[in-house]
C-alpha cells in the first residue's frame, strides 16, 4: 500500500461520480465491483481517465489504456501506481 | 510490431532519441545510435539463417526502421540504408571477398555505406562516369567524384558503382565493395541541409583499390531493380512512417491535455486528431503491405524484374513521401504554437524538416517520369 492510496481512491470515486454515467451511486460500490456491470461504457472511460489524470497530475501510459484498467476502482488504483512509477 | 526484434529496436530507439537534437543541430552522424545498433546486433539482423544470421524479413526490417525512425530519423535512415546494401551482398554476390564482407557484417556488425550517385550524371544512379580499372591481375580500382556519400566516414565498407571497364557505356555498371583500409576519402563538401542533417551526406572523391573478388556477380541494373531500389523505397518509407507517427503522438498528447482542461467539451483538435489517425493507419497499411509484397517475391527473379513490381515499389515511395509531409504538417496544426517553436518539448521542428526531404531525395517526379512509359504497359496490381 502506498502513501497515495487513500487520495487516489477518492479521486477515482470523484471522477466516476462526475463522468462515469453509472446506473448506481458510486458510494454504493465496492473497490472490486465490476464497473462495466453497473453501466460503465468505453466512451465514458475516456472522460474518467482525463478526470483522474487531471486530478492527480499523472498520465496513463498507452499500454494501460485497455478495458482491464477500467474494470474496477481497485484496477484503476493500481494503474495509477504504475503510471506514477513511469513518470 | 512483430515481437521478435521489438525490445532490441526499442533499446536503440531510446539511445537515438537521447541524442537526436544534438545530432540534428551539429549535423553529425548518430554515432551513439550506430553503436547501439551494433550492440543490439541489428546491423546483422538481415543476414539469412543459412549463413548463420537471423534472417529478418523485409516486414521485420520495416518495423525496426519505423521504431528507430520515430526516435531519430537520422538513425532510422542509417539503419535503412545499411540494410539496403547488406541485402545486396547475399542476394547478388558469391565471390570470396563478398562472402568475407558478409561474415564481417555478421560477426563484427560492419556498417555498410554506398556511393551510387556521381557528379555529372544528373542524379541518375543507373549511369556512371567513373569506370572500374584492373591495374594488376586480381586487382580492381575506381575513383568516384560523389556528391553524396551518407555516413561515409562511419562506414566499415562502401559499395560503389562504376562502368564495368573504361570502354563500357555509362549504363553498363558493376558494383564493388570497398572495405575500410582499401578506400580513401577526400572531402569536397559538407552536408548542410534543412533536415536529415545527421545522415552526414557529405561530398567526397572516393579512391579505392581492392581485390577483384569484392565485385558483385550481377550487373548493377539487376541489383538495382531486384534489391537496391525496392528495399531503399520500402525502408525509407518505413522511417518516414516513424517520423509521421512521432508527430501524430505529439498531436495526440496535445489534444489529451486540452481535453483534460475541459472534460466533456471535446477540443476542436479532437476531430483533426481522429482524421490524422485515419491517415496514419492508411500510411502504415501501405508500407507494411508493400514490405510483405517484397517478402513474397524476394526469391523470384521474374516477379522482381516485372513492370508491375517496379511500378508498385515506386508507388509506395511516392505515396509515403507525400504522406509523411502531409501528416507532419497536419500534426503541427493540432499541436499549434508549442510545436512551431523550436525550444519546447512539443517542438515538431525536426519532424517537419526531416519529412520535407522525402519527396526530394530520389525525387518523386523522377520516379513518376520513370513510371510514365511503364504505366502504358501494365495495369496496377490490385
Amino acid at each position: 500500500m502506498s502513501e497515495h492510496t487513500y487520495g487516489d481512491r477518492l479521486a477515482i470515486r470523484e471522477a466516476l461520480q462526475q463522468f462515469g454515467r453509472l446506473n448506481r451511486p458510486v458510494a454504493e460500490l465496492a473497490d472490486e465491483t465490476d464497473l462495466f456491470s453497473v453501466g460503465f461504457t468505453s466512451h465514458a472511460t475516456v472522460n474518467v481517465m482525463l478526470a483522474i489524470e487531471d486530478a492527480l497530475g499523472i498520465e496513463f501510459p498507452d499500454e494501460l489504456l485497455n478495458r482491464s484498467t477500467f474494470v474496477s476502482i481497485e484496477a484503476l488504483a493500481s494503474a495509477i501506481e504504475i503510471s506514477r512509477g513511469q513518470a | 510490431m512483430s515481437e521478435r526484434f521489438a525490445a532490441r529496436a526499442a533499446a536503440v530507439a531510446a539511445v537515438a532519441a537521447k541524442y537526436a537534437d544534438e545530432v540534428d543541430s551539429d549535423a553529425r552522424p548518430p554515432l551513439e545510435a550506430v553503436e547501439a545498433l551494433k550492440q543490439q546486433r541489428l546491423l546483422s539482423v538481415s543476414v539469412p539463417t543459412q549463413y548463420g544470421g537471423e534472417g529478418a524479413t523485409m516486414r521485420e526490417l520495416s518495423d525496426i526502421a519505423t521504431t528507430i525512425g520515430a526516435a531519430d530519423a537520422n538513425a532510422g535512415m542509417v539503419f535503412a540504408m545499411h540494410h539496403s546494401q547488406a541485402l545486396i551482398l547475399w542476394r547478388h554476390g558469391s565471390l570470396a571477398g563478398v562472402r568475407t564482407t558478409m561474415r564481417k557484417v555478421l560477426e563484427e556488425e560492419w556498417l555498410l555505406g554506398s556511393a551510387t550517385t556521381e557528379r555529372g550524371i544528373g542524379g541518375d544512379a543507373r549511369r556512371s562516369n567513373c569506370a572500374l580499372e584492373y591495374p594488376a591481375p586480381g586487382r580492381v580500382k575506381v575513383v568516384k567524384d560523389a556528391p553524396v556519400i551518407s555516413y561515409a566516414e562511419a562506414s566499415d565498407a562502401i559499395l560503389v558503382t562504376g562502368r564495368v571497364n573504361v570502354d563500357a557505356p555509362d549504363s553498363d555498371q558493376r558494383m564493388l565493395i570497398c572495405p575500410k583500409g582499401d578506400f580513401h576519402l577526400e572531402k569536397t563538401g559538407t552536408w548542410q541541409a534543412l533536415g536529415l542533417r545527421g545522415t552526414a551526406s557529405d561530398s567526397f572523391i572516393l579512391t579505392a583499390e581492392t581485390s577483384e573478388d569484392m565485385l558483385l556477380d550481377d550487373d548493377y541494373g539487376t541489383i538495382s531493380a531486384h534489391t537496391a531500389l525496392p528495399t531503399a523505397h520500402l525502408l525509407w518509407s518505413s522511417v518516414w512512417l516513424g517520423i509521421a507517427s512521432s508527430a501524430a503522438e505529439q498531436a495526440r498528447s496535445t489534444v489529451r491535455r486540452q481535453a483534460r482542461a475541459a472534460i466533456g467539451f471535446p477540443p476542436p483538435g479532437q476531430l483533426r486528431l481522429a482524421e490524422l489517425m485515419v491517415d496514419l493507419q492508411s500510411f502504415a497499411d501501405t508500407v507494411r503491405h508493400s514490405a510483405e509484397h517484397f517478402d513474397r517475391v524476394a526469391g523470384d527473379p521474374t516477379a522482381l524484374g516485372s513492370i508491375s513490381f517496379a511500378l508498385s515499389m515506386n508507388a509506395v515511395k511516392v505515396t509515403s513521401a507525400n504522406a509523411v509531409v502531409d501528416l507532419v504538417l497536419k500534426a503541427l496544426r493540432i499541436v499549434g504554437i508549442a510545436g512551431y517553436r523550436t525550444d519546447t518539448p512539443q517542438s515538431l521542428s525536426r519532424q517537419v524538416r526531416d519529412a520535407l526531404g522525402a519527396p526530394i531525395q530520389i525525387n518523386n517526379d523522377r520516379l513518376l517520369t520513370n513510371n510514365a512509359p511503364l504505366a502504358l504497359m501494365a495495369k496496377v496490381d490490385l
